[in-house]
């Protein structure tokens, strides 16, 4: 039986300052302990042998504990960069949208290429949350969390740029079918509409299954305040100076913990663990998780509709929606690791529940879509040479591939094309190394040029193929001024902002799922001569 | 048959009884045996969805199959009415841009009624999930209980409410000490 209040040393334990109890000595050859490479044995999905105590400590510690120093400094940073994009925002509106580069010939730009971008970056939230539970991967439960978050604040980030690139923003309620005064409707025969619809139901449909997997962690807050002030332990807010000054804390009129008690008791509606609910809430999760795998692939090939079914060489091709999707997963994976690898060294414990095992796991999902890009991008050049159009064949052959001052036919864009294929094709190779694959640093670094190369891919294919259309006199060249640069760069720092509050406030793991993935969560793992016993004795193996 | 109500010493009505249990095996093996005592108004408490644990309490099918007819429904309103809107909205009062087929062509109503489908199928998992559940539910008897609130973190329990028709506080208390659990308490109506 488990205890309500750890003891000191458990405390110490817990807060990284002393080695797990039970920690064996691990073998140096795998890793942290999670590289099992015997296919007999299932790798730990959790190190250090954590109790079900252990993981609601540690989860709940990262919001129930002040932040650490680095955590201001960033949400500092992240937030003024975040204000910058509000101003160019505000700019725009206020001016108009030729405060962007955009020109006659190139009026799609960097607006599309980051909504492109940002709603790219989503998918592998959905794919790690949706696909992965259908396909019975139980090593999702560590990144879930924080990959459906990001999938939120990502969809968010899209949002902002075509709602802005319509010019007159006031008119962008006309982008939904609601009855108006003058009888005009939107036209759903155009991919432009679908676009809409797709997005907002992506972005609603996250949040749903987002919010859904956070209830049972939201319980688990609500009744560790409950605890903490029923046994008179809570302590009122104090508010902490920015610098050291020798005044005295002031301290507020409330208490933290009932704030806690009443927002996440709000939040999770009164769950309480019933097994009754949970059959049902596994039984809905499991359908949302369904209709999100389709969903998912539905989005980013209805964005590429948005190009494919125009008639520009370099857009009219039919492999688009498998090429983005495969992209977006690629993109998101990337963007995923960005974020949790620097955690994985900053907070407490955090490297307990994402292991090398899953640092691995995901290094080889970014080498297999990465090689699928690849596969898309030089099946353009093959379906160019192959339909013998030969405007097709122009766009790639001298728009994208050619640099201008090797070829007179050539292009001036050749560099974004080849910092795409350096990023996304040539970087991932270095995971067929099993060094470089369970190597955080080469990880984050592999992370940081695909999603770059990422972003170049997106501007490729929309400013390379229209900035030279069929008609040399409508050739112009695109510059992005300030407001276009600062914009994105602002969207980066919203994107930054909310992830930050994220990992702060809520969940960041899901601590159910993790409980259950657990030695000894299945009643199948306890046999009767060994009697109640037998828990932790299974450490080193899931309990799938 | 008039129900028993019983009462604690200070004179509160009494909810139920609510019996620890100290791992997931034990709260299956004693659900087993609620389960085939005939009760009703019983629960069971885990931190996380135990495996099998619907076989075990015996509501397997039961439980979700309305929660999957409003989940359907849900499905065919988004689809069916999604593609009602775009009927009405773009064959009712034609744009002819585009050079794109007006009449007869269904196929560009597809991805909205497909999106809209989806849409009203979270949306009816998420809520009819609740609706059957009882949720939300902020109040609830059993939260008075401290012991209850770890049930969040790592502990198990079994809840048996005196409303059920075969509740009877000394048997049934007698009943959970029997199927494994390591204590019994009771939760008063508050």
């Amino acid at each position: 039986m488990s205890v309500i209040n750890p003891d000191q040393i458990n405390a110490q334990r817990l807060a990284g300052l002393r080695p797990s109890a039970d920690r064996t000595d691990i073998d140096p050859a795998l890793g942290d302990g999670s590289l099992v490479d015997d296919p007999g044995k299932v790798a730990p999905l959790v190190l250090n042998n954590r109790s079900f105590h252990d993981i609601t400590e540690i989860v709940s510690g990262y919001s129930e504990k002040a932040p650490n120093w680095w955590w201001f400094h960033a949400l500092g940073f992240a937030a003024t960069v975040a204000s910058i994009a509000q101003v160019m925002i505000l700019y725009l509106i206020i001016t108009g949208v030729g405060v962007w580069g955009l020109n006659n010939q190139v009026d799609w730009a960097w607006d599309i290429t980051n909504f492109v971008f940002w709603i790219g970056i989503g998918h592998a939230g959905t794919l790690i949350s949706a696909i992965l539970c259908l396909l019975k991967q139980p090593w999702r439960t560590a990144v879930n969390r924080a990959a459906e978050a990001m999938t939120i604040f990502a969809v968010m980030c899209a949002g902002i740029f075509p709602g802005i690139h319509v010019g007159r923003v006031w008119f962008a309620w006309m982008l939904f079918p609601i009855p108006n005064y003058n009888y005009i409707w939107p036209n759903f025969r155009s991919p432009l509409l679908w676009d809409v619809f797709a997005v907002s139901t992506y972005a609603t449909v996250s949040a749903l299954f987002w919010y859904m997997g956070m209830i049972p962690d939201f319980a688990t807050f609500r009744d560790r305040a409950h605890l903490r002030m029923r046994q008179g332990k809570s302590k009122q807010v104090e508010l902490r100076l920015p610098v050291p000054l020798p005044l005295p804390t002031i301290k507020l009129p409330w208490r933290g913990d009932l704030i806690r008690a009443y927002v996440f008791g709000f939040l999770s509606l009164g769950w309480r663990m019933s097994g009754r609910h949970w059959y049902r809430y596994e039984k809905a999760y499991l359908i949302l998780a369904g209709i999100s795998t389709p969903l998912v692939l539905s989005v980013h090939s209805i964005v590429s509709f948005d190009f494919a079914t125009s008639v520009v060489p370099g857009w009219h091709t039919t492999i688009f929606p498998p090429y983005f999707v495969a992209g977006a997963v690629f993109g998101g994976f990337a963007m995923v690791l960005l974020l949790l690898i620097p955690l994985r060294a900053l907070m407490t414990n955090f490297s307990d529940l994402l292991t090398l095992r899953h640092l691995e796991n995901m290094a080889k999902i970014i080498l297999v879509t990465g090689m699928m890009v690849g596969f898309a991008y030089s099946m353009e050049f093959f379906i160019a040479w192959y339909s013998g159009s030969q405007f097709e064949a122009d766009a790639f052959l001298y728009n994208r591939a050619t640099p201008d001052w090797l070829d007179s036919r050539g292009a001036p864009y050749w560099w974004a094309y080849y910092a795409m294929i350096g990023c996304n094709v040539i970087s991932p190779q270095i995971f067929w190394f099993r060094k470089m694959r369970r190597s955080p640093l080469a990880i984050w670094i592999v992370a940081f040029f695909v999603t770059i190369g990422m972003w170049f891919e997106r501007f490729v294919i929309i400013v390379t193929s229209i900035h030279r259309a069929f008609l040399p006199g409508e050739w112009h060249m695109f510059f992005p001024t300030p407001v276009d640069i600062l914009t994105f760069v602002g969207s980066c720092g919203v994107f930054l902002t909310l992830f930050l509050l994220f990992i702060r406030f809520l969940p960041i793991f899901p601590i159910s799922e993790i409980k259950n993935v657990l030695p000894g969560a299945s009643p199948h793992d306890y046999h009767d001569d060994h009697g109640d016993e037998h828990e932790g004795e299974h450490a080193g193996e899931g309990a799938h | 048959m008039a129900q028993t109500t019983y009462e604690t010493e200070s004179g509160a009505k009494v909810f139920g009884l609510l019996a620890e249990f100290s791992n997931p095996h034990t709260l299956t093996e004693g659900a087993k045996k609620i389960r085939d005592a005939g009760f009703k108004k019983w629960d069971t408490h885990a931190p996380f969805p135990v495996h099998e644990m619907e076989e075990s309490m015996g509501i397997v099918g039961k439980a979700i199959a309305p929660m999957m007819f409003v989940i359907g429904c849900a499905a065919i309103c988004g689809a069916g009415g999604g593609y009602l809107m775009q009927y009405l909205i773009n064959v009712d009062y034609e744009i002819i841009v585009q050079g794109k087929p007006t009449s007869g062509a269904w196929e560009p109503f597809i991805p909205v009624t497909f999106e809209l489908g989806i849409l009203f199928t979270a949306f009816g998992s998420l809520l009819s999930m609740f609706a059957f559940n009882g949720l939300p539910r902020h109040h609830h008897p059993l939260f008075t209980s401290d012991n209850f609130l770890r049930c969040t973190d790592d502990a198990f329990f079994i809840s048996i409410e005196a409303a059920d028709a075969k509740f009877d506080y000394d048997q049934t208390k007698q009943l959970l000490s029997d199927a494994g659990a390591m204590h019994v308490e009771v939760i008063e109506e508050s």
